[in-house]
């Protein structure tokens, strides 16, 4: 196989893969939630309402696509792919697995090792926020266009501490490739714990986790969508499958932010204390790599259903205030006191 | 000191009447002294909480006593008294209540159709607001001095009262004033 | 930039620095069919103007064209959480007027069905409060407790939600025998349920932010105002229709009125948490008191088959759920009232409303609504 091939299979296989994870994520959330506040939830469209998610999606295909009479045409219809499309686009550099060798030939399981991989995925990240505003201002609805506002204000707030969390990673290993990142924290660190990321940079871990959950939109802060307050926010007036989109491109957006975070703080695809390539085949070893990768990936999913299920969502300001005063300061001092470690030890 | 007396002792002159009916006082006071009685009802009497502001329309009352006094007439053939003047059409009953004392009142003042104009106690309890304004809607007091006197409950372009006891309770009603195309 | 690029539509009253906000009267957030009216710099508001009325239904008008015994059902509809406390204040109302007093049995047999709603319509109150502050968990556990309530009552008069319970002069019937085996495990599922969402929400800091200070009002304005009830024992005022003109056998019950001191939104939550656990009182103490009744007690004064009052009028007031309510009945003699006037608590708390939001933000203005619970039922009538 030529390279240009085996990259195209991995960009399916990437794709049907974070497509795989939002279909299922829509089912956990909704049978996760049931199972919290002691209902049954969706238990009827196939074995445990396993194909619920279908059943939603050809309800949205089918539904009629309405547009506000004064709606931005253009923008009203790029709103949606332009939130979901860089959410799909972020899992490329993200690498799941480590290497496998299929007929001969060592493929590393990452669509792309960027050297840049960091950079590109808060790149992203930030591009995301343009659907949300984009659709809210487009609409042509005051409930639209205070949750994009809110939106606008959050996500950019928000991608600071989120900046300053990952460049002490950076600082850590001295690399933007995200490959060579989960490399360096292979073995252990101190004599007895794996040598991750969230053991060296606790304070970065917790403020690049509270700024994913901002980043993403999810309780506590699902302020540019809250159903209480405006409806539903930015996407209050769409519907049929640009609503889908949107839905759908939220659930994809976990999904790269879980990966993202088991990439840089808890390993990759790497087992502590165990290394798998020394017992497995080189076939097996790929495939478990995934395995392991996938199973730390569904952790965190899971950890977003269940904080949304748990706590009561922010105020608008007080939203701020945590960006601005709690976590800006202190993921600067934690840059300084990194910066500072580094310099001493090198 | 019994309830009726103290209110005696407070309002003085300003009382007309005062009934009692399952143990609830109602004291009567003439229209042109509401704001007057009402100060001092809250700052002597400690009648501090306004609980509710009620219209009533009297007019079905007036109309079957008639019936029953000319039902009696009729048999005792007596010489038709001449009438007076007819009995103010209206009630305004305002529920007093004092929280150190747990007493309630009723205050009523008689409003007669020609002049619906009745002195607004907002100024004395905010919370006569909305029931003031519900009692416009409902039978047309004029509460002057009221910073907000619109329709509460019916729409603003409705033009009837519609708990006054000729306000029609099947048929055309409100139906007449709806005009789709403005509304 | 030309008029045809501005997106948002502006309508005659969007002039200056400020957006006016149509909230309701469909949006989530507004229970039943109310409409706020808010003009917002930003998401601050500048001012709130409550638009009431479009649920009214002219339950006085019909009042004064039904019966008695008609009228009853139509008090159902005032405050559907907790139907039972309408129907008990419209009775007594009219016991007054007729000068009876029912039986101690049908006495305890209210008290318990009352207490219960109040049980009820404060668990929907927490539960809906945290629905709109983003808790959604603590809901369901509480409104799974309000179906087993719900249970008692279809038991009791075969109603769950417009319950008609009672009739003028007592009630139909005793305890459901199931009440006996279903109340001392509900009371530990009521109590279990409370304990959970108090873990989830009481202590949580985000709820505390959201809560603590928010619409904060003073116990003077909240007199002058005429806030009863949970709202105005929030502010400070310890003052319970139950304890202070004790109706029913109310003064024979040993509970406590829990007052806040701030009059927020969190003080709101945590008297209703607290008042459950008061109610739960009540009812073990009435329910004992009822199982020393005679098997054979009456459950129903005698009173005549059409209902006639003498002339004259009366006010009776009980503590619902959200406050003072009351029934002004004035009757001519005849078998139909001649008029009613309903005092629902939340119409007099609502009516504060600007008062309370100003100045906060729209997220504030649906956490204030909530916590008032302003059932439109009962506001508009």
């Amino acid at each position: 196989m030529a390279d240009w091939q085996i990259d195209l299979i991995k960009v399916v296989f990437i794709w049907v893969w974070a497509l795989l994870i939002a279909v299922v994520m829509t089912w956990v959330e909704r049978r996760a939630s049931a199972m919290m506040q002691d209902r049954l939830g969706p238990n009827r469209a196939g074995p445990f309402g396993l194909l619920q998610p279908l059943a939603d999606g050809i309800k949205l295909f089918t539904k009629e696509d309405i547009m506000p009479e004064k709606a931005r045409k253009i923008l009203f219809l790029l709103g949606p792919p332009l939130f979901a499309l860089p959410a799909f686009s972020a899992y490329a550099v993200v690498p799941f697995g480590d290497k496998i060798v299929l007929g001969g030939k060592e493929i590393i399981l990452q669509v792309s090792d960027v050297n840049i991989g960091f950079l590109y995925v808060l790149a992203l990240g930030a591009i995301g926020v343009y659907g949300m505003v984009i659709g809210g201002w487009a609409s042509n609805s005051k409930y639209s266009i205070l949750g994009g506002l809110r939106a606008t204000a959050q996500l950019i707030s928000y991608e600071v501490p989120m900046g300053l969390a990952l460049l002490t990673i950076v600082l850590l290993y001295g690399t933007f490739s995200l490959r060579e990142m989960v490399l360096l924290q292979q073995g252990t660190f101190l004599g007895f714990l794996p040598n991750w990321g969230i053991f060296k940079q606790p304070l970065g871990f917790i403020i690049f986790l509270v700024a994913a959950y901002a980043e993403a939109n999810r309780v506590p802060f699902d302020l540019p969508e809250c159903e209480s307050e405006l409806v539903t926010g930015y996407h209050t007036e769409y519907g049929s499958m640009n609503l889908g989109l949107y839905l759908f491109g939220e659930y994809v957006n976990l999904g790269t932010l879980a990966a993202i975070t088991v990439s840089l703080f808890f390993g990759g695809w790497t087992l502590p204390y165990v290394d798998m390539s020394k017992f497995l085949g080189p076939v097996a070893y790929g495939v478990a790599s995934f395995m392991v990768f996938f199973i730390k990936q569904a952790f965190f999913l899971f950890l977003f259903v269940w904080v949304r299920w748990t706590v009561p969502r922010f105020r608008y300001d007080q939203l701020m205030g945590l960006g601005w005063k709690a976590l800006i300061p202190l993921g600067l001092v934690n840059l300084f006191v990194t910066a500072l470690l580094v310099q001493l030890t090198i | 000191m019994s309830l009726e007396q103290r209110i005696k002792d407070c309002l003085g002159a300003d009382v007309v009447e005062i009934t009692e009916f399952r143990g609830d006082v109602c004291v009567e006071i003439p229209k042109s002294r509401v704001i007057e009685a009402m100060t001092l009802l809250k700052e002597k009497a400690g009648f501090d909480f306004l609980s509710d502001v009620i219209g009533v329309d009297n007019m079905d009352l007036y109309a079957k006593a008639k019936k029953a006094k000319k039902k009696k007439k009729d048999e005792e053939e007596e010489e038709p008294k001449k009438e007076g003047p007819p009995p103010p059409r209206f009630d305004v009953i305002y529920l007093l209540l004092s929280l150190s004392r747990d007493e309630r009142v009723q205050v009523k003042v008689r409003v007669p159709e020609d002049d619906m104009d009745v002195p607004s106690v907002t100024g004395l309890w905010k919370a006569a607001t909305w029931p003031e304004r519900e009692a416009f809607d409902m039978y047309g007091f004029n509460f002057t001095g009221h910073p907000n006197l619109r329709r509460l409950l019916m729409w603003d372009e409705f033009e009837d009262h519609p708990l006054r006891k000729d306000y029609p309770l099947e048929g055309k009603g409100e139906e007449r004033h709806l005009n789709y195309d403005t509304v | 930039m030309a008029t045809e690029t501005v997106c948002i539509t502006t309508g005659p009253a969007d002039v200056g620095d400020y957006v006016s906000l149509n909230i309701g009267p469909i949006h989530p957030a507004m229970h039943g069919t109310l409409r706020v009216i808010t003009r917002t710099d930003g998401e601050t508001i500048l001012s709130a103007e409550p638009e009431i009325g479009y649920l009214h239904r002219g339950v006085e008008k019909l009042g004064e064209n039904f019966t008695y015994k008609q009228f009853l059902p139509l008090t159902d509809r005032l405050n559907y959480c907790s139907a039972i406390c309408n129907n008990v204040a419209y009775e007594l109302a009219v016991e007054k007027l007729l000068g009876i007093e029912v039986p101690p049995k049908a006495q305890l047999v209210r008290t318990i069905m009352m207490e219960l709603a109040r049980i009820a319509d404060h668990e929907v109150l927490v539960g809906i409060l945290g629905v709109d502050l983003g808790a959604l968990t603590p809901f369901f556990y509480l409104i799974i407790q309000r179906e087993e309530i719900y249970e008692i009552f279809e038991w009791h008069h075969g109603a769950r939600l417009t319950n008609s319970m009672g009739a003028i002069g007592g009630v139909e019937a005793p305890l459901p025998d199931r009440f006996h085996q279903k109340w001392p495990k509900m009371r530990d599922s009521i109590r279990r349920a409370n304990d959970e969402t108090d873990k989830l929400l009481t202590h949580n800091r985000i709820w505390m932010d959201r809560t603590i200070g928010v619409n904060a009002f003073c116990e003077e304005d909240a007199l002058n105002w005429g806030f009863t009830g949970p709202m105005l024992r929030a502010c400070g005022t310890r003052r319970d229709i139950r304890k202070d003109e004790p109706y029913l056998m109310y003064n024979e019950f040993d509970f406590e009125v829990p007052t806040g001191k701030h009059g927020d939104v969190f003080d709101r939550y945590m008297i209703r948490m607290l008042e459950m656990e008061e109610s739960i009182k009540i009812i073990d103490q009435a329910y004992a008191m009822y199982q020393e009744m005679p098997d054979d007690a009456p459950l129903m004064k005698k009173v005549p088959k059409i209902i006639k009052p003498p002339a004259g009028q009366a006010y009776h007031a009980i503590e619902s759920p959200n406050g003072e309510l009351g029934f002004f009945i004035k009757s001519d003699g005849s078998d139909k009232p001649y008029r009613i006037k309903i005092r629902p608590p939340c119409y007099m708390i609502y009516q504060a409303f600007e008062e309370l939001v100003k100045g906060e933000m729209i997220s504030d203005l649906i956490a204030c609504l909530s916590s008032i619970n302003v059932i439109a039922g009962e506001l508009d009538r």
